[in-house]
């Protein structure tokens, strides 16, 4: 059996996925990226090889995407996280047109073709009021730390608005809201709304069109899907658990085993 | 004795000046702006009275300016602080035309005519990026005391090239460097030297013209006046007033209401 594995290095974390010849997932780890980009993908592949209960020499395909691809030395090659992505999304929703990726540090909006190449794509990494990052902010301006997002914001019954024009400026507008008596948990659902509105303008302009797939650590708090599709007026489609964070590192392994029948079929490959 | 008092409430400390009819500074306060604007703005005005042993009852007008302007309840005027900076800067430097205020929340850039008045400006209020914000990060970051950042910086030789524009991914740039065996002194002189070049960014939008003053908080900071200096290809004139600018410009405007309410009475000649 020939497994491939994908790796995400992304800006925060660092996600391996190991995918069997019949593409199934059989292992999975995840690690806070640090500064130690090579070393810790290094270490998350061999946990997630730990986890599928094969040996290194299994593995007969990697390749690695996200930001810090090109600073690991394990790979056999490499692809941009929207490839990856286009194609985790594509895997796990055969119908996906669209995909937005809110990550800690970027957010990315694609547009698909029907074979699930990236037909069109625009990204903010720029500007942290359009990132995760403008999240984990505000949780920090109101005393929550970034796991606690997804609780607080689910007792919201309104969102309050918050401009969301600067992260740093934030907080004054955080503090103005809290000193008038406004609930902790609709500050957060004001912040959901405003990051949420700037992904909406990001995927106008990929000209977006359904069906939808959201995929990022973000998308873990329900609220964030459920604005999305209060905004989009539309149904969409999220990775199930977990999975949501895993999906470039999951188009990274398939593209690995697409890679291994390739090679396969040429006369000078067979081998692996 | 008359005296005139310009009060600025800044985002971050409030500032307050009083003049005496020859324009000579009588006294003068700071204090942190904090949560209660009004009360800054009081004890401001309060602390100044008492650095120079003045009675209250003598200070005839009082003209409220910066972001709190209108919470300066015993003011009898407000001003932008814009125009009080222009004012400022002309006053103690008579060929500025071009001033640059940075203070701890906005980056400023005005110009002026030869009678102070304002012909122009442009500001970066809507995003961190370029203020004394993005030092804090840093010093954050770095864990360094705020007043060290400027002689820390000074002491850098090989300045690293910061590439983040948004200043909460400014932090995390800082600590790769660090991660990637950086010195902290080529850190910060980096930090600076990015600061200044989105300074002259923004100076450029209304036009640089010789003279330039360098005022605000951030202006006290030597590295930062040496890399503004070295961006911008000239000296820019730095009085030991920068910080008190704002209030020292208000304080000029409320001795103007002072002499001019005499004027046809008693018809002094203005002052020079």
């Amino acid at each position: 059996m020939n497994y491939t594995a994908g790796i995400d290095v992304g800006s925060t974390y660092t996600k391996a996925v190991i995918l069997s010849e019949d593409l199934r997932i059989v292992g999975r780890a995840l690690e806070p990226t640090g500064f130690k980009l090579a070393s810790m993908a290094e270490r998350t592949l061999e946990r997630a090889i730990a986890e599928a209960g094969i040996s290194r020499q299994d593995v007969a395909y990697i390749i690695t995407t996200g930001f810090g691809r090109h600073q690991t030395t394990i790979s056999d090659t490499q692809v941009t996280d929207l490839t990856a992505s286009a194609r985790g999304a594509a895997f796990l929703f055969p119908g996906t047109r669209t995909v937005l990726d809110v990550g800690g540090q970027t957010m990315k909006a694609s547009r698909l073709e029907p074979d699930a190449t990236v037909k069109g794509f625009r990204l903010n990494d720029k500007c942290a009021a359009g990132t995760g990052a403008f999240l984990e902010k505000t949780a920090r301006y109101l005393g929550y730390r970034t796991e606690e997002i997804g609780p607080l914001v689910a007792t919201s019954k309104q969102a309050v608005p918050i401009s969301g024009v600067c992260a740093v400026f934030a907080e004054s507008e955080v503090i103005n809201q809290l000193s008038e008596g406004t609930p902790p948990a609709d500050i957060m659902h004001g912040a959901i709304v405003s990051l949420v509105g700037r992904s909406v303008q990001l995927m106008k302009r990929v000209s977006m069109e359904p069906e939808f797939t959201l995929i990022g650590g973000i998308m873990r708090f329900e609220k964030m899907v459920t604005v999305v599709k209060e905004q989009l007026r539309q149904s969409v489609n999220v990775p199930p658990g977990d999975l949501v964070q895993f999906t470039p590192a999951l188009g990274a392994a398939l593209l690995g085993q697409r890679r291994l029948v390739k090679l396969a079929a040429s006369p000078a490959g067979g081998g692996g | 004795m008359a005296y005139a008092a310009g009060v600025d409430v800044g985002s971050t400390q409030t500032k307050a000046i009083i003049l005496d009819e020859s324009k000579r500074i009588v006294g003068r306060a700071l204090t942190a702006t904090g949560a209660n604007v009004i009360r800054a703005a009081e004890q401001a005005f309060q602390e100044a009275l008492q650095s120079g042993d003045l009675p209250e009852a003598e200070v005839e007008y009082v003209v409220g300016t910066g972001y709190g302007r209108y919470k300066v309840t015993f003011g009898n005027a407000q001003v932008t602080e814009i125009s009080c900076h222009g004012r400022g800067a002309v006053h103690l430097f008579p060929g500025t035309r071009t001033v640059l205020d940075m203070g701890g929340q906005d980056t400023k850039a005005i110009r002026v005519a030869v009678t102070g008045e304002i012909i122009d400006f442009c500001m970066n209020d809507k995003c961190a990026a370029g203020t004394g914000r993005f030092l804090g990060a840093a010093a954050s970051a770095l864990d360094i005391p705020l007043p060290e950042l400027g002689p820390t910086a000074l002491r850098g030789e090989r300045p690293v090239k910061i590439s983040t524009t948004c200043t909460v991914f400014a932090e995390s740039e800082v600590l790769s460097w660090l991660g990637k065996g950086k010195k902290i002194e080529d850190i910060l002189l980096g930090v600076h030297q990015s600061i200044a070049a989105r300074s002259v960014g923004l100076l450029r939008r209304v036009g640089v013209e010789d003279q330039v003053t360098f005022t605000g908080g951030v202006a006290r900071n030597q590295a930062m006046i040496e890399a503004l200096d070295a961006r911008l290809g000239l000296k820019t004139n730095v009085s030991e007033e920068s910080h008190f600018m704002g209030a020292l410009g208000a304080a000029l405007f409320a001795l103007d209401r002072i002499l001019a309410s005499r004027a046809p009475a008693a018809s002094i000649p203005a002052a020079s």
